[in-house]
């Protein structure tokens, strides 16, 4: 680096380049928050249910094999767009789908990934297809690219 | 080791390294139920191999990070701790809680442990990271703050050098954003977008303040250059590190409701992240051409070198593969972020982590100038090991993620392969990652066995005039 270039210089991009992008950032961030996301994120169909489904995703560390919106673990299957693929975007047939699916975890088939039974009630696997059906019409500009996530 | 208070870095640093073993072992577990999938399973399922794998990493480098800030701010400082005896305190307290944190995770189901823990009260469990108690969240919220409290009592009472206000800042930072965790709204998509408050925030961004404080330290050290180059460069690797790194959250947001001007602002402004990477290479390598003094430590010289291209291959290099949106909108959420992962927490905080022990540890051990060349030559081997092996997870992780986006994503759909259907057509890669992951664990043994090697290095020599007093 030239000498004229000063160290004070360099102190100065630093803090007023950090300074900037920090307000830069809040500014797109309310915009993001406040704007954008009420007409994206499907926020009047989050209902009861749904904070309950997302409760039960949590609190069973879904997270931990599969990802959701590509977030997560990479040992199992994308769940955001679960809906779409295992229920056809049908409420019913995702909660049959789902009920189904659950009670025969695990499957024991030998070296097999295997995923545990969470002894989930009717009522929370309901509670978890609703989050998970709320979560696949999150406009996420159309991702993934195909149905298998 | 210029205050007798410094030495309260050395308990960090050994739990530190401990964990870091518990991390590699988990880590293989991890890697082999990837391809003999019912392994251990239904006693240790995948989930809670991966929570203890992630949460160790992230717990170790907390520790490295305070041991290595109790080392280097008093003597940055030219001042004792404040107090040594919190120090030790919150210690115990970190060192208790992580400990019981990870037995929970592994002996109790976790929806047990949100049940007994209280996750009610305030649900913050359960998400990729922050899978921790919330009781534990506020015990890292404590800790953290009664650490920055002691560490800015020192650096307020002695000499303010920009390696300790860079170092604190991004303490700061760590500290502010880590509240960002007690945050879950119910609506995903808020969820998600603040939940990368504290992990992007962290990673590409406050760490990186963290990494570059240590990095200067450790080459005033070594090579006597002048302490005002050191700090100009530092100030413009952090700079480039915030200018680029903040709006870079922007790559996060491309696919989880945020709208659409972030798929530009993200793809410009990440593609921009490798730059502060590039600059460590460039400072590191450029300050020791220009050293005035052959320090014996050539394995902490070793690691200084490795964290900056390590770093900026694994965060630079392997982050802009996939970081433009129309690539990312392919290979999201597949083996190419795990390989990218991998390489760049190795080689900017693992590294980073392991030259500052690699720099302080033999002189808290009495042995000022390094280690004897033995322990030196064993510590390199386990330098190699690790790094290599790592490469080489890095490379069978991306071609097992390129053969995943190209038979499950790229297709249309009813063309594609299922995700399962995917994953075995890729097992090979998963058994050579697993057998390069074998070999880090290797370099791990090697590596841990030259703490255990006897003998110290004799004085520096000095080849430009004598270096600065700082050195």
């Amino acid at each position: 680096m030239a000498e004229r270039f000063t160290k004070s210089m360099a102190r100065n991009i630093y803090l007023g380049g950090s300074v900037f992008f920090v307000l830069l950032f809040l500014a797109l961030t309310l915009d993001t928050q406040l704007r954008a996301m009420p007409e994206r994120d499907n926020r009047e169909q989050l209902t009861e249910d749904v904070v309950r489904g997302k409760h039960l995703w949590e609190e069973n560390n879904c997270v931990g094999c599969h990802s959701i919106m590509g977030e997560g673990a990479y040992f199992a299957p994308e769940l955001a767009n679960v809906f779409d693929r295992r229920g056809g975007g049908d409420t019913e047939v995702f909660k049959s789908y789902m009920k189904a699916w659950m009670n025969a975890m695990p499957t024991n088939v030998p070296g097999r990934r295997q995923m545990p039974n969470f002894n989930l009630t009717d009522e929370e696997i309901e509670d978890l297809a609703a989050f998970l059906e709320w979560t696949s019409k999150i406009d996420d500009n159309d991702w993934p690219p195909n149905i298998e996530g | 080791m210029k205050y007798e208070s410094q030495r309260v870095a050395m308990p960090y640093f050994i739990f530190a390294l401990i964990l870091f073993a518990g991390q590699i072992v988990f880590g293989l577990i991890l890697g082999l139920q990837y391809v003999v999938g019912d392994f251990l399973f239904p006693e240790i399922p995948f989930n809670v191999a991966r929570m203890v794998h992630t949460n160790l990493l992230i717990v170790w480098l907390l520790f490295g990070f305070m041991g290595a800030t109790y080392y280097m701010v008093p003597e940055e400082s030219q001042t004792e701790l404040h107090s040594p005896l919190l120090a030790w305190i919150l210690f115990w307290v970190f060192a208790v809680a992580g400990t019981l944190t990870i037995l929970g995770y592994l002996f109790v189901d976790y929806a047990t442990l949100a049940d007994i823990t209280m996750n009610r009260l305030l649900p913050t469990m359960g998400r990729e990271f922050l899978e921790q108690p919330t009781i534990t969240k506020i015990g890292i919220a404590v800790v953290v703050v009664a650490f920055i409290y002691n560490i800015g009592m020192t650096a307020l009472k002695g000499r303010k050098t920009v390696v300790n206000i860079v170092l604190i800042t991004g303490l700061l930072g760590l500290g502010g954003l880590w509240l960002f965790s007690f945050y879950n709204p119910s609506n995903l998509a808020t969820d998600k977008y603040f939940w990368w408050f504290v992990v992007h925030l962290w990673v590409e961004g406050v760490w990186e303040l963290i990494m570059g404080a240590i990095l200067a330290y450790v080459l005033i050290k070594l090579t006597g250059v002048d302490r005002e180059v050191i700090e100009k460069w530092l100030y413009v690797i952090i700079a480039m590190a915030l200018i680029t790194g903040i709006i870079g959250t922007g790559h996060h947001f491309f696919w989880i409701g945020p709208p659409e001007y972030w798929l530009w602002l993200g793809s410009v402004f990440s593609a921009l992240e490798p730059l502060p990477f590039f600059m460590m290479v460039v400072f590191a390598f450029n300050m020791i051409n220009r050293r005035r003094r052959n320090h014996p430590n050539k394995a902490a010289l070793l690691w200084a070198m490795g964290t900056t291209v390590m770093a900026f291959l694994g965060a630079g290099v392997w982050g802009f593969l996939h970081t433009l949106a129309p690539v990312n909108w392919y290979t999201h959420g597949s083996q190419i972020t795990a390989a990218h992962g991998h390489m760049a927490f190795y080689g900017a905080y693992v590294m980073i982590v392991l030259t500052i022990i690699s720099y302080a540890m033999p002189i808290m051990r009495g042995r000022p100038y390094g280690n004897g060349n033995t322990a030196q030559v064993v510590e390199m081997w386990g330098f190699w090991l690790m790094t290599i092996s790592m490469v080489f997870i890095t490379l069978f992780l991306t071609a097992a993620g390129v053969l995943q986006v190209w038979l499950q994503r790229i297709p249309e759909s009813g063309e594609a392969l299922s995700f399962m259907a995917g994953q075995d057509q890729i097992a090979i890669f998963y058994w050579m990652r697993f057998v390069a992951g074998a070999f880090f664990m290797a370099g791990l043994v090697v590596y841990l066995g030259s703490f255990f090697i006897k003998g110290e290095a004799s004085p520096a020599e000095e080849v430009r005039g004598p270096a600065t007093a700082d050195a």
